[in-house]
């Protein structure tokens, strides 16, 4: 890798703003970073001096604690502002809320909100660095990353990712980790395939991904296969049925996962509904690395911040 | 000879009236509120001339669909910013869209808002009145007292009449009164949540879409029941490919639908929607090139009547909300017909001559206003504009109180220099 490569300033946004080689500067330094979660004193001096804002506008447990432990193991100080406890119920606007904050002296805002385009909003508007932890359906470019870290270590190098088969099961249309993870795995040239309930598709697919009727056929011969999270809202909109005749066609099972290739990763952004989308044996089967993803999700998260906000890997 | 006030004579301008077949170098000279002589070269002791050499003089622009938000959100727009707006556009009559609040539904909002438009004067604002009580889709507003104290029209803008039986009601109810509905159409379940155009675009960005078959079930619809109840529908800001071939393919049948559509979805495409900023937000939704080229094909050939803005102001911060939550809509008085001379008639897409048509006589001619060209003894409406004048659109400049629009920073060529209505000069670059 050229050593000029860097995303010191940068906004995290979406997949698309980075090329691969700022990607592989990501996860090789998250991958170092792994060393240092295995220490029984975590912290690192990196970030010391530096405050970073989780600022969500909607409610989060692990991707919100993640990003907060994966600042304080970094030095920086970290507070959480949730949104539904702030000033924004009383009405503040997103601009006010953003400027107020910035005028704290804070070096770096997280950002999660459920309309589309509010991070990049903030970027438009405020001088900290703005990292997207989520918006809407749009974009959640830190899972991608940890996907990709994933896939990257437990199954093949992302140098050598051109052609390895990822299956995306279930609710593409309302998933913003799916659009990331396409945008991600597109760079380096997975073959990548989708089922689920045409309700819960896009009806407009980018044409170099292949869709399928079945979770048999998207899997079959797969090396990784992951599966979203079913939102139980999307029974009263009336896109399915019922959660019995989703988990019937769309469920992954034990069954169904023999399909893959028989080293297959099970991978799933999390919270699984156990049982509906994803059988609890496979939640918990040898091939899972649901549990690496999370801890993939630290070190990922740390690497963001230590290279947006220090420019520097040296320091470790 | 009745004593003469004020006489302005327009020298030496390429002249442009489509309704009387005119386009040729000529001088026109108004005396007092009226056209008194369109000729080669008239030579008369004005109070006051004009020099247009070089540029184009054409009646007074006719904009059937403004948001002027009066009464009650006056903060978004009032009649006076409003009519500024309209008047550095080169429009001298507009018609006022009734979803304000309270609604204009009853003919003494209907009169309150013509006695507000003489009022502030400077152009000529029509009034159009709710089609339905509250524009609810339940009960029908009172149409015929509307009609009865000065009405243009009717419209439930902004709302899609839900019930296939109200809608019916209404047309049949207005037969009698020979008034024109003005219909927004997007079949109501099929676009609620949505944002933007549903496409590739959409897919990738995550917004919900509206697609184009809303707007194509809802026209297919009232094509059938203006047939059925022999009425006259007017599709408002048609935006789909799909729309302007169901219009037409009704009109060839002798059915009296007509349409409109605006300088936005003729020129602009799903392409530039970013969620972060929802300047492009609007309903119908800016769609795609396909779309764009069969609204101008559609515009040619007459299938869409004629030319309408949309004008539709809010304040900064609402249009700062998250695009899913932010009001759809953007002012286009004054981007209007400089965006169009740009787009389509500086490209060689249509001729000057069917541009105007379609701003001025055409409109006149459907909604039966005494507007829309330049005949000698009619109302001295009258725009001048330099179609080689380069400029670049900034939107902080704009009299509108809605200081945004999509067209920010575009350079345009083509402006209005001189605005006339009633014989006054009411704008000046």
């Amino acid at each position: 890798m050229q050593s000029n490569v860097s995303i010191a300033g940068r906004d995290v946004i979406q997949i698309a703003d980075f090329d691969a080689d700022q990607i592989r500067l990501i996860l090789n330094t998250a991958v170092e970073l792994k060393s240092v979660l295995k220490r029984s004193i975590k912290k690192l001096p990196s970030l010391r001096g530096k405050a970073i804002v989780n600022l969500f506008f909607e409610p989060s447990t692990r991707t919100r604690s993640s990003f907060e432990l994966a600042g304080k193991y970094l030095g920086a100080d970290v507070i959480s502002i949730n949104a539904s406890t702030s000033s924004v119920v009383k009405g503040e606007s997103v601009r006010d809320t953003l400027l107020t904050i910035e005028a704290m002296a804070v070096d770096a805002m997280i950002i999660r909100h459920k309309s589309e385009g509010v991070p990049q909003f903030a970027a438009n508007v405020v001088k900290p660095i703005i990292i997207n932890a989520g918006d809407g359906c749009h974009a959640h470019p830190s899972q991608a990353l940890l996907d990709l870290l994933t896939i990257h270590q437990l199954k093949a190098p992302i140098d050598q990712m051109k052609g390895l088969k990822i299956a995306i099961l279930g609710d593409i249309l309302h998933s913003r980790v799916a659009r990331s993870d396409m945008e991600a795995f597109k760079k380096f040239g997975a073959d990548i395939h989708l089922a689920a309930p045409p309700t819960l598709l896009p009806r407009f697919v980018d044409p170099s991904v292949t869709v399928h009727a079945t979770v048999e056929d998207a899997i079959k011969d797969a090396d990784v296969v992951i599966v979203l999270r079913l939102q139980l809202e999307r029974m009263q909109a009336g896109l399915i049925p019922s959660a019995d005749e989703y988990s019937r066609y769309f469920g992954l099972d034990a069954r169904r996962l023999k399909l893959a290739k028989p080293d297959a990763l099970v991978m799933h952004p999390g919270p699984q509904n156990n049982g509906l989308e994803i059988a609890f044996d496979v939640n918990y089967c040898e091939q899972s690395a649901i549990r690496a993803q999370v801890n993939n999700g630290s070190v990922v998260r740390m690497a963001l911040l230590l290279l947006t906000l220090s420019g520097d890997r040296e320091v470790l | 000879m009745a004593k003469i006030n004020h006489s302005l004579l327009i020298k030496n301008g390429r002249v442009v009236d489509p309704a009387n077949g005119i386009d040729q170098i000529s001088d026109v000279l108004i005396v007092d509120d009226h056209i008194a002589a369109v000729a080669p070269s008239i030579d008369f002791q004005a109070h006051e001339t004009i020099d247009a050499t070089g540029q184009i003089v054409v009646p007074g622009l006719i904009d059937m669909h403004v948001h002027f938000r009066e009464p009650g959100q006056e903060y978004k727009e009032d009649f006076e910013s409003g009519a500024r707006a309209a008047a550095a556009g080169g429009f001298t009559t507009v018609a006022t869209m009734p979803n304000t609040k309270p609604v204009v539904d009853n003919p003494y909002l209907v009169e309150a808002m013509i006695d507000r438009a003489a009022e502030v004067g400077l152009i000529n604002i029509k009034i159009i009145g709710a089609l339905t009580k509250g524009q609810q889709g339940e009960q029908l507003a009172e149409l015929a007292q509307m009609d009865e104290v000065g009405a243009v029209a009717f419209s439930d803008d902004g709302h899609f009449v839900d019930s296939a039986k109200m809608f019916l009601n209404a047309l049949d109810y207005l037969k009698p009164l020979d008034k024109i509905v003005i219909c927004h159409e997007e079949e109501t379940t099929l676009v609620k949540g949505g944002s933007m155009n549903e496409s590739l675009n959409s897919a990738r960005l995550g917004l919900k879409g509206r697609p184009a078959i809303a707007e194509d079930i809802a026209i297919a619809r009232d094509c059938l029941l203006a047939d059925y109840a022999g009425a006259r529908v007017h599709f408002a800001h048609v935006s789909s490919a799909r729309s302007v071939d169901i219009i037409r393919a009704t009109k060839m049948r002798g059915v009296r639908v007509s349409a409109e559509c605006t300088p936005q979805h003729l020129t602009l495409t799903d392409d530039i929607v970013d969620p972060s900023d929802a300047t492009t937000k609007i309903n119908p939704p800016l769609r795609t090139q396909e779309d764009c080229d069969a609204l101008l094909a559609g515009l040619i050939d007459g299938t869409i009547n004629c030319i309408v803005t949309d004008h539709s102001p809010h304040a900064i911060y609402e249009k700062e909300l998250p695009y899913d939550q932010a009001p759809s809509g953007f002012p286009g008085l004054e981007t209007s017909l400089a965006v169009l001379l740009t787009e389509l008639v500086s490209t060689g897409r249509m001729t000057l001559v069917n541009l105007i048509e379609k701003m001025t006589w055409a409109p006149a001619e459907l909604f039966g206003l005494d507007a829309g060209t330049l005949s000698v003894g009619s109302k001295a409406d009258v725009a001048i504009f330099d179609p080689a004048l380069e400029w670049t659109v900034d939107a902080k400049k704009f009299y509108s109180k809605a200081k945004f629009s999509p067209f920010d920073g575009k350079k345009l060529t083509g402006r209005v220099t001189h605005t006339i209505c009633g014989g006054k000069l009411v704008y000046k670059l």
